[in-house]
């Protein structure tokens, strides 16, 4: 079987699974549709493998393979084609993607058990992952733009998922405006690249690129900036960000899947594919770098001072594809998206298990209140440390690997990137503090009420459920959570994904350690074929010192958090009182928010309200259809004066008109 | 001789004309217009038109004026002066009364310029030599039944229609005259569909309308005997409003 | 006399009549005016016949007359109508259509 008809089964199979849960969303009981959901992503995977065995059977120069079912050429004027491009880039996504996918599908089965929209759940999910697959393999501009929109839904309807939740729907529709607006930028930016090429097609664009366009050519860099728009926007960077910590009023498992693993990653996805573009255009390329950077540093702080597990989390996503974001900016394309694989794993595992561990609590979020989880939890404690030990950069764990992969590259390239290199490591240390001060806060210490009694062997659940945000009570029918919460300690769906991501999150690293093996870039080498950055390496040795500095900074920022939150734990509330105005600042998110209201909405909301009031009632409704009605009715009743009713009136009239003909015919006569 | 009769007929025509605009009596103003038309004959006479004379004589001042003087009489003529103001809406009177002569004074102007300017200058003022027969019965019937046969024709089927007309219109409907009963018998429309003969009172009046002359006449009742109308009448008309709306 | 004089004759009648339907409220009075006006245009054809030689104006007068009569018949017949409904015999007071 050809490759890009494996391509092509990539994409159906989940499109196969929503229609058929969607379709038949009355029919399946009980938890028939998670599974035939999870089946047809875990088909999607199979094909993602068979694609990459296909793939790999073409010689290395020929592995860019496209193929399109039909074209609008003729209905739209531009070459769009319904057509995927199967290359190492989009199968190294499409396996990602639809691997962590897989599981996370499984451990849903068990988290939304006993939810009342259990068949909408995996009919939106296999959405997502139809959608996202499509976005990583689309030939063209158009189809990528389309897949980016689905995904966009796809975020909107399940960060909404239980939608009388009005903190849900609240998120659901931020993030989906911030979204639009980096439709709008992708948009624009394929706009611009459209017009000077004159084709949408991905090869034929990147063959065309460095023939038309010099170098920081200003229609180049507006576009490949616009690009980058789009790329903030569902990447949340700074300043389109405020989205994400917002999005986890969605069910964990989506969170894991959509706001950890996969959808944010689309905007590195999307500068990695774009590399020919800014390779040219290194404006926006260094603007990506700066905004990654920024992104990295802001995040980590703010995830500091966080008290929800899931923000926390969260915020060190942002964090992280900042990382990526700087990295495939800058020309580290190999360790980015080898970043982005690691990061699936142990992000999302670091999700499940928070779920678990949120379950344990009945459905309560806050680390104010968990606390000694250790030896009630001890599976979910292990894979928290795991992840978190990868998230940290510490060795040999495969966060360690890839983050200081981007860490050491730009320690090659020199000259300014040096700078955002020591960033990176900055980072890297405030990553530390705050992995290891969830972990401390949640699992150490004097065991919290529900701990003790889940220890006695007894799961806690409240007596009202109630939206863990706001504290309002709830109940657990449809557009609400269900009733009953599970760990992974029993529950083998939610234990063997996590098993599996914990072991990927150890041993993922292994396939790319310099000067041992470099399985990723030898594997994308192909899609960067051209890309004058993309064989830069430095020595092996200077990687390795890089590695070394990375994982010493991490163990710093671990050792900083034991010092602080478990040796010593007066010393939190005390710097807290010392250092209130930061905490402050840090707890209210650097009041990005706020300044979004500001800039953004209030204006907005003023625009519709004089649109409403000024322009539509009075200048459309009173002055345009109200003047031009008063000027009819005006004149009517000008003319309707001359209606007396008086027949001598009339006479008179009559009398008036015949002599005035007479004098007209006498003068004309004379 | 003849320019002492046209002066006598001209002045008595005019006299009458006048007559019958100024004299404030409606009988007076039909005599006034009697006179004057047997003025006009004497000058048709003059003109040798011996049979218009005649005819005026007969028909006009005969038959229509007759017709006018019962009509008069059996209307009464309201002693209306022009320009009294009997209260209420605009009227054009007041304004009427100064412009009206002026109107007048213009189109006299008018034709006097249109006669003495240069309109006449080619007619000769004698006329034609007189022809025996001019004027006489037995030209005007020749032409008659000759020439103008169909103007002829038509003027007598629109005397037919007018005689039919005028049954029509003055004849008295059935029923009694105070309370203006409707013509004929009420349709089988359902009330209240909002045609002009209904709301005109002249069809299928519904309850409201019978209550209504109820009370008129109940009203009419009342005031030969100093009572106060019955209650009933305006609650009816009230309730039966709304549903005339919609 | 000079055809002229007649003319003139014919012209101030009709004025007048045209003055007196302005200026009575009175409908009987205004159809009486209206005859007027016939009339002076009547003695106009009878003048223009007389100066033709022809009897075309007097045959064309003859019809004005058979028309005023019509006319008249149906005016007063209105009227009577009007005064049966018990209404203002006054063009003033009637200015509107009923229905």
């Amino acid at each position: 079987m050809s490759t890009t008809t494996w391509g092509w089964l990539i994409l159906a199979m989940p499109l196969a699974g929503t229609l058929a849960i969607a379709l038949g969303w009355r029919l399946w009981r009980g938890t028939a549709a998670g599974w035939i959901g999870s089946l047809a992503i875990a088909l999607a995977f199979a094909a993602s493998i068979g694609a990459l065995i296909s793939l790999l059977s073409h010689p290395a120069d020929h592995r860019q393979l496209t193929s399109a079912l039909w074209s609008y050429d003729f209905t739209i004027g531009v070459d769009a084609k319904l057509s995927i491009l199967v290359d190492p880039l989009s199968v190294f996504m499409a396996l990602v993607v639809s691997g962590v996918s897989t599981l996370i599908h499984v451990y849903s089965v068990s988290y939304l058990d006993s939810d009342r929209g259990f068949n909408r759940y995996f009919a939106y999910l296999n959405y997502f992952v139809f959608s996202m697959l499509l976005l990583v393999l689309a030939g063209n501009f158009v189809l990528l733009i389309v897949g980016w929109a689905f995904v966009g839904a796809a975020s909107y309807l399940l960060i909404s998922f239980w939608y009388r939740r009005r903190t849900a729907t609240a998120a659901g529709i931020k993030a989906f405006v911030i979204n639009v607006l980096g439709d709008v930028g992708l948009v624009l930016g394929t706009f611009f690249i459209l017009r000077r090429t004159g084709t949408v097609d991905f090869l034929r664009v990147f063959a065309l690129a460095p023939h038309l366009f010099e170098h920081n050519s200003t229609d180049l860099v507006a576009g490949c900036l616009l690009l980058l728009v789009g790329a903030f926007a569902k990447s949340a960077q700074v300043p389109l960000h405020t989205w994400l910590p917002d999005a986890m009023e969605g069910p964990t498992p989506v969170s894991a899947l959509i706001h950890a693993a996969t959808m944010v990653t689309a905007g590195v996805y999307l500068i990695a594919r774009m590399h020919p573009l800014f390779e040219i255009a290194t404006t926006a390329a260094d603007v990506g770098a700066i905004v990654g950077c920024l992104t990295l540093l802001i995040a980590a702080t703010i995830a500091l001072v966080q008290t929800d597990i899931k923000r926390v989390i969260a915020y060190s996503t942002m964090s992280q594809i900042g990382y990526m974001v700087m990295g495939v900016s800058v020309g580290a394309y190999s360790a980015g998206l080898f970043h982005l694989m690691t990061h699936a794993f142990f992000k999302a595992l670091l999700f499940m298990g928070a779920g678990s561990i949120i379950g344990a609590m009945g459905g309560e979020q806050s680390l104010d209140r968990m606390r000694g989880f250790r030896r009630a939890m001890p599976f979910t404690f292990l894979c928290f440390l795991v992840g978190g030990l990868a998230l940290s950069g510490i060795p040999p764990f495969s966060g360690w690997l890839s983050k200081d992969d981007i860490l050491a590259y730009l320690d090659d390239r020199g000259g300014g990137f040096v700078i955002l290199g020591i960033a990176g490591y900055v980072g890297a240390l405030l990553t530390g503090m705050y992995t290891f001060r969830m972990i401390f806060r949640a699992f150490f210490g004097e065991p919290c009420e529900e701990a003790r009694e889940l220890q006695a062997g007894h799961l806690h659940h409240p007596e009202t459920p109630y939206n863990p945000a706001t504290g309002e009570s709830e109940d657990t029918d449809v557009g609400f959570p269900g009733p009953e919460h599970h760990i992974a300690e029993r529950d083998w769906r939610m234990a063997l994904p996590m098993s599996l991501l914990a072991l990927c999150a150890l041993v993922g690293g292994l396939i790319q350690i310099p000067g041992v093996d470099d399985v990723v870039s030898r594997f994308l080498a192909p899609s960067f074929a051209g890309s004058r950055l993309y064989g830069l390496h430095g020595s092996t040795g200077t990687e390795w010192v890089g590695l070394i500095v990375g994982a010493l900074v991490g163990l710093c920022g671990v050792t900083i958090a034991y010092r602080v939150w478990l040796a010593r734990p007066q010393t939190a509330p005390q710097l807290q009182e010392r250092l209130a105005p930061v905490h402050r600042f840090l707890s209210n998110k650097w009041y990005f928010d706020e300044l979004i209201d500001a800039l953004v909405v209030r204006p907005a909301q003023w625009l519709g309200r004089f649109a409403g009031t000024v322009l539509e009632q009075g200048v459309i409704g009173g002055g345009v259809t109200g003047g031009t009605a008063g000027a009819v009715r005006a004149a009517s009743a000008a003319v309707r004066r001359a209606q007396t009713g008086f027949l001598r009136w009339y006479a008179a009239l009559m009398v008036l008109g015949l002599s005035a003909m007479a004098l007209y015919f006498l003068i004309s006569a004379a | 001789m003849s320019a002492v009769l046209f002066f006598i007929a001209a002045i008595v025509a005019i006299a009458g004309a006048l007559g019958v605009v100024m004299l404030r009596n409606p009988f007076y103003s039909v005599l006034a217009l009697v006179c004057h038309l047997v003025a006009l004959a004497a000058l048709f006479l003059l003109l040798r038109a011996e049979f218009v004379a005649a005819a005026q004589v007969v028909v006009y001042a005969g038959a229509v004026m007759v017709l006018y003087v019962f009509v008069v009489a059996y209307v009464g003529g309201t002693d209306v002066s022009a320009g009294r103001l009997t209260g209420g809406a605009e009227r054009p009177s007041g304004a009427l009364r100064v412009l009206a002569p002026l109107f007048g004074l213009a189109i006299a102007v008018e034709l006097c310029i249109a006669l003495l300017g240069t309109a006449l200058r080619g007619i000769s003022g004698k006329g034609a030599p007189y022809v025996l027969g001019f004027g006489t019965p037995e030209q005007i019937g020749t032409e008659f039944l000759t020439r103008y046969l169909f103007p002829f024709e038509a003027a007598s089927l629109l005397l037919l229609v007018a005689a039919v007309g005028a049954v029509v219109l003055a004849r008295r409907r059935r029923g009694l005259e105070p309370d203006e009963e409707p013509v004929g018998r009420p349709r089988s429309r359902p009330a209240y569909t909002g045609t002009m003969a209904e709301v005109a009172g002249l069809l299928s009046p519904g309850r409201a309308q019978r209550a209504d002359w109820a009370a008129a006449s109940a009203d009419a009742q009342a005031e030969r005997d100093r009572r106060a109308p019955e209650p009933t009448a305006p609650a009816p008309v009230a309730a039966a409003a709304p549903e005339d709306g919609r | 006399m000079a055809i002229g004089w007649y003319l003139a004759v014919s012209a101030i009648i009709f004025c007048i009549g045209a003055v007196g339907v302005l200026v009575r409220p009175n409908p009987l009075v205004i159809l009486l005016c209206l005859e007027l006006m016939l009339n002076a245009a009547n003695l106009a054809l009878i003048a223009f016949s007389r100066m033709w030689g022809g009897p075309d104006g007097q045959v064309f007068a003859l019809i004005v007359m058979v028309v005023a009569a019509c006319e008249v018949t149906v005016g007063l017949g209105l009227i009577v109508a009007i005064y049966r409904r018990r209404l203002a015999i006054d063009v003033d007071e009637l200015n509107e259509l009923r229905g």
